[in-house]
This record gives C-alpha cells, structure tokens and sequence, in this order.
C-alpha cells in the first residue's frame, strides 16, 4: 500500500481515538444533530411520498368524468347519457363506472367498492387491498358476508389480495362483479355512478367537456387538469409550511454547529500546538478536524436519515400528525409506499453534512496557523 | 552541525511590551555531542532551543543545519526539517490525555504515512529499551513525572531523529529519576544522536556524559565549554 493510503489510515484512526476522547462532546453532538436529520428528513420523505402517491391516483383517473346532477345532488346516470357521449366527436372512449362506499359493521370500517371492467370479476368473488386483509385479517379463500340494500345476505369469496402501488389507490379497494355491485345496491342495469371519458387529442379537452356540457345539461364535468390543481395547491400550502419549518431548523442548526463546533477549547488548542510542535503539517491538522467533523456528521446523517425513513414509512409519520394533518382530507388513514429520491438525499446530504464540516474547520484553521514554539512554555 | 550567527528574538516586537529575549547569540553545536544550556530562570535558553530546533524563527541572525541557512524558510519546510532532524522532550512532556501511552509515541509518524504494523512495532521496541513498556497501554495521563518523560523520550525518537532536544528534563525528577534520564542520554549517545538540553541542575551539567556547557545570562552568552 502507498505512504498515502497509510497516512489517510492513520489520520482516521487518529481521529476515532481523538472523538472517543471526547464523549460527552462528541455524543452531545450527534445527539442534537441526528435529531435535526431526523426532522428534516422526515418532513422531505414524507412531502415527497405523498407527492408521489397523487401522482399516482391521478395517472389512473380518466381526463374527463361525467356525473349527473339531480337537484344539485350527484345521482347515478343513464345508459343512454353514456350513448350520446360517445356520439360526440373527438371522444376516444367512455364507459361507465360502478363506484361506492361499502360500510362493514364487523371491522367497523368503509371500503371503497368498484367494478374493473378489465379484467373483470367473476360474480361471487372479490379482489381486496391490504387495509381490508389487515381490517378483516382476510385470506384468499376466506368468504365474506355483507347485508344488500335489502336486508339480502350477499356473500363473496375472497380471490386474491392486491399488492400495493399507493396506499391512496388501493389500500381499502374491494372489488366485485357488476351483478354483485347492482345487487348489493340495488341499482338497475343501464345505470351508472359516473361517466369515465378519454380523448383522442388531450389538446380538445375542453372543447369536448364544452360540448358534453351542451349536449347533457342535467350533469357536471370533472377534469383531470382541474383535480390536479386543486391537489397541487393543498400541496404547496403545506410544503410552504414545511419549507418554512425547514428553514428554520437549517438556520437554528447553523447556529448551533457554529457555537458547539468553533468553540474551541484551551485543551484543544494545546493539543494542536503539541501536535505542530511533534512535525505535523498545519494541513495535517486541518485535515485531522475534517475528518472528525466528518465522522460526527455522517453518521448523525446515517442515523437520522434511517430513524425519519422507519418514522415515515413504518409509523406513519406519527410525530407530524398535528401539523400535517390537512393531508388527511385525501384519505383518513395511509401508509406510505417507501420512496426515495436520490436528489433530496443529496439536498439534505449538502444543508447538513457540509456546513458542519465547515464550521469546525474554520477555527481549527486559525489555531493551526498559530507557531508552534507556544508549547514550550 | 548547527551554527548560530549574531541570533536575536524579540516577542512583541513594535509594542510597548517589546522583549528581547535573546541579544546575539554565536554558537555552534557539534553532531553526535551533548551539549548543555545552563543558566537562570528567564535568561532565553527555551527560546534558544525552539530556534535551534526550528519550532520558531529569529528575528533577526542567522541559523545553519549543516550547510543551509534556515532561518528564512517559510513554515512548510520547517516542519519538514523539525519532523526529519529533531525529537523533542518538552519540559511539561505534552502528551495528549485520554489515548494510551503507546498512542502517544506514534503520533509524529502518522503524517509520514508508514505502515501502521511497523510503527506499532518500533513504538513498542522504543519503549521496552525505555523500560515503559508495562505502560503501553495506560492512558497518558495515569503516568507518574518519570514514566511520563520516557513516553515522551519515546514519541521523540520515533521517527529516528538525529538531534533530541529536552528543555529542563529533571525540573520534575527526583536525583534517582534523574540519574535514570542521564543513563538514557548516555546511551541515545552511544547510538550517533546529537543531545541538546537546558538545565540548571549541577547534577546535570557536571556528567561525564556531558561534552558542553553553555551559560547564558540575560539572553546573551556568558561563557562556553
Ligand atoms: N511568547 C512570549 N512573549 C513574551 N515574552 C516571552 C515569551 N516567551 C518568552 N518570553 C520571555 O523571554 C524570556 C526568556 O524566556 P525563556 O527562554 O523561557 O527563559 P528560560 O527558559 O531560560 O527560563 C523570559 O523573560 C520570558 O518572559
Ligand atoms: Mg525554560
């Protein structure tokens, strides 16, 4: 191995031998400092991750949703409402939905009900996300009874579960046949809940709901675009305030990195004088204290960079609920699908790691250049 | 080896405070010699020692390590020169507290980038011939006055210097301890190394093993043997 491989070693253990030296310090340190990763972390985790959970509702809502409005109350729409809307050109597709909400006295919980056209389910049988397994502790081949509009009992036959993408889309989903749906609800055949529309040019959306809307005046348009926004602003609302929270830990940690770190001690001005005075480099020292600097403040990063991921993802950012609890208007109660963006590690990475090493650096500089003949005395 | 011409110190040089403490020094010390600065308490032989051993610059002379002229070099090649060609042990020895005694020895070879294996072995060879070597292990600043001195005796010739500078070895020693130090000075020189020390111990200054005596009064030479 090179004489620099060696040295760089040396340094290293020098400088694990020197941190341990000084417990309390260093422990006192990482303490404050991991608590600061831990927050900010978790606020970026969590920000992003449900960022990215819109998403993903949204890539699977249609561009258009007709529903029909009965003295302003949203009622199920006709069969031939579906015809005419697929008469108008520039419509690509429609069909329409069967949606509800499903209340299940034994879990004491609402799932949301839905009919895939593709593929279909087979009547009797239901596909079930995991919040119903978790709610029901439901297994495939286990059945499931519930009470029809009519008092009727309708039983399922559990299929399978599905894997998870986002807990907004499916974590509560139950699927069933359309014969199961209509019968649970009582709703006739040739009726609908809404109406899902794609377009063949996204540019003519709003022409087209312009023309839905001439055509069938008893019903409300819904535009993807418009859902977009309106989750947008809830968003950015709340990520300003975080944005402001953030800063202000960036600013509170500056200070306190700055007070701990270039606080630097009579001892350890000796030591660097003895250290100079026994032929290291003042580059030696400065590079010394970098690593030290950098030791403490990566493994705080580490640490509390592992703490906010188990915290977001595992304990559903329970230590937010109070400020964050706006995100709750989209679903009541959420797991987050674990994400992570590699830009936002390396934001973090910068805003914490960096101006750390900084800070205890920059005092080291002034002492280190300090002659070496003071320890003599 | 060293030859010192017409060197002077100031500390605080242009203030009100200003200080001479040393006012023309001629002087040359001879390779492979012991040579000893005596005088009293302020007469400048610790800044005579941090100039020779190039821990500080003078204000104004000139100092020669063999034939190149030190005394300008900017701070870079000094320590260069001080890690290379002197070991020093200092009067309060300086080790650091909190790592082991045999840490202490090993630190001024970390910048020169050897072999940590090897250097664990010299270290230890280095301390069994100063008969500290039950220490090792011990945390600097559990070691008694004279155990302390032969683990900084050790960090000194670490890196094999040719030249051990000690300022005041047996202010902190009883005559037994002192006795023991002035065995290890006989045999360092036994082995090639060039001694330089203050003291103002009698004990010291009239060894056998002592080739020369320099007084200083005042921070200026008094007489020379
Ligand atoms: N950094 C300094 N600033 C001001 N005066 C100093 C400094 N270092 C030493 N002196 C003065 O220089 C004189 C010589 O000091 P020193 O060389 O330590 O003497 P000795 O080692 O012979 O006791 C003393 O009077 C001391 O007060
Ligand atoms: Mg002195």
């Amino acid at each position: 191995m090179s004489p620099w491989v060696h040295k760089q070693r040396n340094l290293l253990d020098f400088t694990l031998s020197s941190l341990s030296r000084r417990k309390g310090k260093t422990l006192g340190m990482m303490v404050v400092y991991t608590a600061i990763v831990f927050v900010l972390a978790s606020v970026m985790l969590f920000s992003h991750a449900i960022r990215r959970e819109a998403a993903v509702v949204l890539a699977k809502s249609p561009e258009v949703l007709v529903q029909r409005m009965v003295a302003g109350r949203h009622d199920l729409i006709p069969a031939r409402h579906l015809e005419a809307v697929k008469g108008i050109r520039g419509v690509q597709s429609a069909e329409g939905r069967l949606w509800g909400y499903l209340f299940d006295p034994a879990a004491v919980a609402n799932y949301t009900l839905m009919v895939p056209t593709n593929p279909r389910i087979e009547p009797g049988k239901v596909v079930i996300g995991d919040a119903v397994v978790r709610a029901r502790s439901a297994d495939p081949g286990d059945l499931m009874s519930f009470r029809a509009h009519d008092g009727a009992l309708v039983q399922f036959r559990v299929d399978k579960t599905i894997s998870r993408e986002s807990a907004l889309v499916s974590a509560d989903l139950f699927l069933v046949s359309e014969e199961d749906f209509r019968r649970l609800f009582g709703i006739a055949p040739g009726l609908f809940t809404d109406l899902a529309i794609s377009v063949r040019n996204p540019r003519e959306v709003v022409k087209i709901a312009e023309k839905i809307d001439a055509a069938l005046p008893d019903t409300r348009i819904i535009l993807r675009d418009e859902i977009l926004r309106t989750y947008e602003s809830v968003f950015d609302w709340r990520e300003g305030m975080l944005l402001v929270l953030l800063a202000g830990s960036i600013l509170a940690f500056a200070i306190f990195s700055w007070e701990k770190a270039s606080g630097l001690s009579a001892e350890e001005k000796r030591e660097i004088g003895i250290l100079k005075a026994v032929g290291w480099e003042t580059s030696d020292v400065i590079r010394l204290k970098m690593l030290e600097g950098m030791v403490v403040s990566l493994s705080a990063f580490l640490v509390g960079y592992l703490l906010a991921y188990l915290h977001v993802f595992y304990f559903g950012a329970g230590l937010f609920e109070p400020v964050l609890k706006g995100w709750a208007v989209l679903y009541p109660k959420y797991k987050l699908t674990p994400f992570v963006d590699e830009l936002q590690v390396a934001t973090l990475f910068f805003f914490t790691v960096f101006p750390y090493t900084i800070a205890t650096v920059v005092p080291i500089w002034r002492a280190a250049i300090v002659d070496p003949d003071t320890v003599m005395r | 080896m060293i030859h010192l011409s017409d060197v002077r110190k100031a500390f605080n040089q242009g203030k009100s405070n200003e200080f001479w403490a040393l006012k023309g020094i001629d002087l040359s010390v001879k390779a492979g010699k012991v040579t000893v600065f005596r005088g009293p308490s302020g007469s400048g032989k610790t800044t005579l020692l941090t100039l020779v051993g190039c821990l500080a610059r003078p204000t104004s002379g000139r100092v020669r390590l063999r034939d190149r002229d030190i005394s300008g070099l900017p701070e870079r090649f000094l320590t260069d020169i001080r890690r290379s060609t002197f070991g020093f042990v200092f009067q309060q020895f300086n080790l650091l507290k909190g790592i082991s005694a045999l840490e202490n020895v090993m630190i001024p070879a970390y910048p020169l980038g050897r072999d940590r294996k090897d250097l664990a072995r010299r270290a230890h060879e280095l301390m069994e011939s100063l008969d500290i070597h039950a220490k090792a292990q011990s945390n600097a600043e559990w070691l008694s006055g004279g155990e302390a001195q032969r683990v900084a005796i050790a960090r000194a010739l670490i890196n094999d210097p040719e030249v051990v500078i000690a300022d005041e070895p047996t202010a902190n020693l009883d005559s037994e301890r002192s006795r023991q130090f002035l065995g290890i000075v006989e045999a360092l020189k036994a082995s090639g190394k060039t001694v330089l020390m203050t003291s103002h111990d009698p004990l010291v200054c009239d060894t056998a093993v002592v080739d020369h005596v320099v007084s200083l009064r005042d921070g200026q030479l008094v007489e020379a043997r």
